[in-house]
């Protein structure tokens, strides 16, 4: 007797956590070690932001001064994620 | 999680599908024109009973029966009854799964009702190759989706269809269990097949569209255009020789069925 076959699963972004960020602009403060960075919000809050995947993977430099945009997630906003290095 | 069995439990396994060969060779000899599929249920009732085992359908997610019997159209999980009788040139899926000591066996067949047109003999033959080419991966150390990846292949090659929305499955102390064996796909994906694996392999092949919809009855499974579907099954274990059909007698060789 065979078995139904579970339904197609979700696609992948439909509850993804990373959706829910709020994005802002920063300045690069400081590199800190393991790709981390301290940066400083437009309202003047610093933070502590990680590059994302998607920069790592192809390389993007960031240095001190940047302008860089930085995705805080609602539930801790100490802590972000750079996802746009500006030129 | 994927339950790897024993050689003392497959063992057992391998007893419980030798009464599911000899019901369905004896239901596959009772086949003729006018009996109805409610004779064979009862036959394969009764046989699972004389032998100390009980019918594994019946009463599974509320299923009413003992066997499975799709006729033409139909692709699995026809309810037998009183009014379905068969007639010269149908084709019918004969599916039975029995629990013998906690364990199961579970097998099918798709039968000739009389002569058939050539087109269902050839739609029968090759899903009935494609079964014996996945009997082949089943292999330790193949990846389980070279094994519906043969199917596919085979299937397609001839011009049918591979139904998506019923699977082949693991058996063992549960009729479904981990994983679930799917008759279509890339090869060289999913788990590697260990020793002790046990999977329950059916392709289900349609002459046209691969889409099926479920009746009201919530079990009949017809394809959507109406074509014709076959389905055969065996209940297999991985060993270091390669694979083991559990349902049938060892000194059987050959085709699957």
């Amino acid at each position: 007797m065979p078995r139904p076959q579970p339904k197609e699963k979700k696609p992948r972004d439909a509850d993804n956590p990373k959706e829910d960020a709020i994005e802002v602009m920063a300045t690069v403060i400081e590199p800190l070690p393991n790709a981390m960075f301290r940066v400083e919000l437009e309202n003047k809050h610093q933070v502590l932001a990680h590059i994302s995947g998607k920069m790592r993977k192809n390389f993007i430099r960031i240095l001190p001064g940047d302008k860089v945009a930085v995705e805080l997630s609602p539930y801790d906003l100490t802590r972000g994620r750079i996802v746009y290095r500006y030129k | 999680m994927i339950v790897c069995k024993s050689s003392a439990e497959i063992e057992t396994m391998h007893r419980a599908g030798l009464i599911v060969w000899e019901v369905l060779n004896e239901l596959r000899m009772m086949v003729a024109p006018g009996v109805s599929t409610q004779e064979l249920d009862r036959v394969a009732e009764k046989r699972a009973k004389e032998r100390g085992a009980r019918p594994a359908f019946k009463g599974y997610r509320g299923y009413p029966a003992s066997l499975c019997a799709s006729i033409n159209q139909e692709v699995v999980h026809g309810i037998p009854s009183t009014g379905r009788k068969l007639s010269e040139g149908d084709i019918v899926s004969l599916d039975y799964g029995v629990e013998l000591e906690g364990y199961f066996g579970d097998a099918a067949v798709t039968v000739p009702v009389g002569k058939v047109r050539p087109e269902l003999e050839t739609l029968m033959r090759v899903t009935r190759e494609s079964l014996d080419l996945a009997i082949e991966k089943v292999q330790p150390g193949n990846r389980l989706s070279d094994v519906g990846a043969a199917v596919q292949q085979w299937v397609e090659r001839h011009g049918f269809s591979v139904v998506r929305e019923f699977v082949g499955h693991g058996i063992g102390t549960k009729m479904h269990e981990e994983p679930s064996v799917l008759n279509y796909g890339q090869p060289g994906h999913g788990p590697r097949l260990q020793e002790g694996m046990v999977l329950a392999i059916e392709p289900m092949v349609n002459q046209g569209t691969p889409n099926v919809r479920v009746l009201d009855d919530g079990w009949t499974a017809v394809t959507a255009d109406g074509k014709h579907s076959a389905h055969f099954e065996h209940t297999v274990a991985v060993t270091a020789n390669g694979p083991w059909i559990l349902t049938r007698p060892k000194e059987v060789t050959g085709p699957a069925w």
